[in-house]
């Protein structure tokens, strides 16, 4: 592997431990994945920052980063944190939980990392251009950044993505390359897609088909007319969580589509297919025993916030409600009298994290949602039953 | 006898093997206070891979298994080195961060569990004496 003589700089220790350690790093991947050369990136997005994912050994890992000098030297955010930073006592999180917690954001903030926490960056200023070499983690950005953006970025894990920040570097291999990001299998949409749950629902459907292959291929969506920014994260979040996809396009809509032609090979989705993955996820059949309602995974747009103050105005929830958001569009919603509509409803905010990263295992027993991931980790992490609902079914359910 | 491979992360180790033919997952696979291998149905299951070279063909799950690794060097409970067919970014990355040598691109098949193995993780190179 080819290294510029900066970065056999940073090899050798001469910018001291931490980033040579972060070099080390990935100069393996680069080895394991035969890459030529590193590419400089221009962002990063980091994950393992819930305590309840990272735990002791990881804290440690951070702290002994941070103390090694180790400094961002480019823009770089993080993934939701196991708890609201500002308001943890209000969502049941224990001291220790939440002390812990308060060291792993301190060390990161040592390293000149933002700490905003949360999987939506692009929502709030961490927004790669076409074409930008980038390294994140978080499945579902990573799959919103490539698609949508078209930036180009592996999906890295925790210590891979800190290793790109701390050297604004990382190795040129996967979906960096041209060559690697031509679709594989086009996929005819023919069911009519309504909200943020039907592309949620897509996502399970196609990512289920593409998993169950040998080999992995990035799907070619056609017959889909349109699509906002939030129905687009959702399909993210369920095609990484459902098919472990980094990538896709989508015929008119994303940017790439237009330099491919649709793969002869052709998956169709009929809507018989669609309601068949919805189903699959809404197994809680009585709304009686959901006492678990939450909106927000991915990260609620300030346009989504938007819509829960409307539908909540005036209302009572009869439901613990979370409402899962980052800092910065909280603050927008702060600045536009929305929370103080939804507080007064009596749903909660739970800022920097969400019902995935959240340690909240033994504490419900159904979640109501709109997120086919959110179903995922609730079932498979906490052990909930799961209604997957149209997004303005989730407010009505929380009202019920 | 000696088998050359690649450098994934350096330092110079020895010990008695223990190979698998089997995966490993160390995140949820090996219990980091014990150190040993708890996945229901593994070949391992039940046995330490403290201060022992660990030889198996590659590792799988989470990506937080790079921390188990790193957790249980600070324990004192971490494998020698590891020796691998093919590596993968979960046990590359925690055997940087934890200073475990490590190399792949071995025929593990040649290794029994027992041997003495040494590893020089810096030249990629395992040798059974």
């Amino acid at each position: 592997m080819h290294l510029t003589s900066e970065e056999r700089q940073m090899l050798a220790g001469e910018h001291g431990p931490a980033t040579r350690k972060a070099m080390e790093i990935l100069t393996a991947l680069g080895t394991i994945y035969a890459a030529e050369r590193m590419v400089p990136v221009t962002s990063v997005q980091i994950a393992g920052v819930s305590f309840d994912n990272l735990g002791e050994a990881g804290l440690e890992f951070l702290s002994e980063m941070a103390a090694g000098g180790g400094q961002a030297k480019v823009l770089t955010t993080l993934n939701p944190a196991g708890m609201d930073i500002e308001n943890w006592g209000a969502m049941g999180i224990d001291a220790d939980f939440a002390r812990n917690q308060e060291r792993v954001i301190a060390a990161y903030a040592e390293m000149g990392i933002l700490t905003t926490c949360s999987c939506t960056p692009y929502l709030f200023g961490n927004l790669p251009h076409f074409g930008e070499h980038i390294a994140w983690a978080e499945s579902s950005a990573v799959c919103y950044a490539n698609s949508v953006l078209g930036a180009r970025t592996n999906r890295e894990g925790g210590p891979s993505a800190l290793a790109a920040a701390l050297t604004g570097r990382t190795p040129c291999y996967g979906l960096h390359l041209d060559e690697n990001r031509r679709p594989g299998l086009t996929v005819q949409m023919a069911a009519s897609l309504t909200d943020t749950r039907d592309f949620g629902g897509l996502g399970v459907a196609v990512g289920r088909a593409i998993e169950s292959r040998q080999l992995k291929v990035i799907p070619y969506l056609r017959g889909v007319p349109a699509a906002t920014v939030d129905q687009l994260k959702s399909l993210c979040a369920s095609l990484a969580t459902y098919g472990g996809l980094s990538m896709f396009h989508m015929e008119g809509i994303t940017p790439e589509s237009a330099q491919f032609a649709p793969p002869d090979e052709t998956l169709v989705i009929t809507q018989r297919d669609l309601d068949e993955a919805i189903r699959s996820l809404d197994v809680f059949p009585s709304s009686e025993e959901v006492d678990f309602v939450s909106l927000g995974c991915p990260h609620l747009s300030i346009n989504e916030i938007q819509r829960v103050a409307k539908l909540l105005a005036g209302k009572h929830v009869r439901k613990t409600f979370w409402i899962t958001t980052s800092r910065p569009v909280k603050r927008i919603a702060d600045q536009m009298g929305y929370t103080a509509v939804i507080e007064s409803a009596g749903a909660v905010f739970a800022v920097d994290t969400c019902c995935v990263v959240a340690p909240i295992k033994g504490r419900f027993k159904a979640l109501a949602t709109d997120s086919a991931k959110a179903c995922y980790y609730a079932s498979a992490k906490n052990n909930f039953q799961t209604r997957f609902l149209p997004f303005d079914e989730v407010i009505e359910e929380a009202l019920r | 006898m000696i088998l050359n491979g690649r450098k994934i992360s350096t330092g110079n180790a020895e010990g008695e093997a223990l190979v698998t033919a089997m995966g490993i997952s160390f995140y949820g696979g090996v219990d980091p206070e014990t150190g040993c291998v708890v996945e229901k149905g593994h070949e391992l299951e039940g046995q330490s891979i403290a201060s022992r070279v660990l030889v198996f063909p590659t590792g799988k799950g989470s990506t937080v298994g790079s921390y188990t690794l790193y957790r249980l060097k600070k324990a004192g409970l971490a494998p020698a080195a590891i020796v691998n067919l093919e590596s993968e970014t979960i046990t590359a990355v925690g055997c940087i961060i934890s200073d475990i040598p490590c190399v792949d691109h071995i025929p593990i098949e040649k290794i029994q569990t027992g041997m003495r193995v040494s590893v020089d993780g810096e030249r990629g190179v395992v040798e059974i004496s």
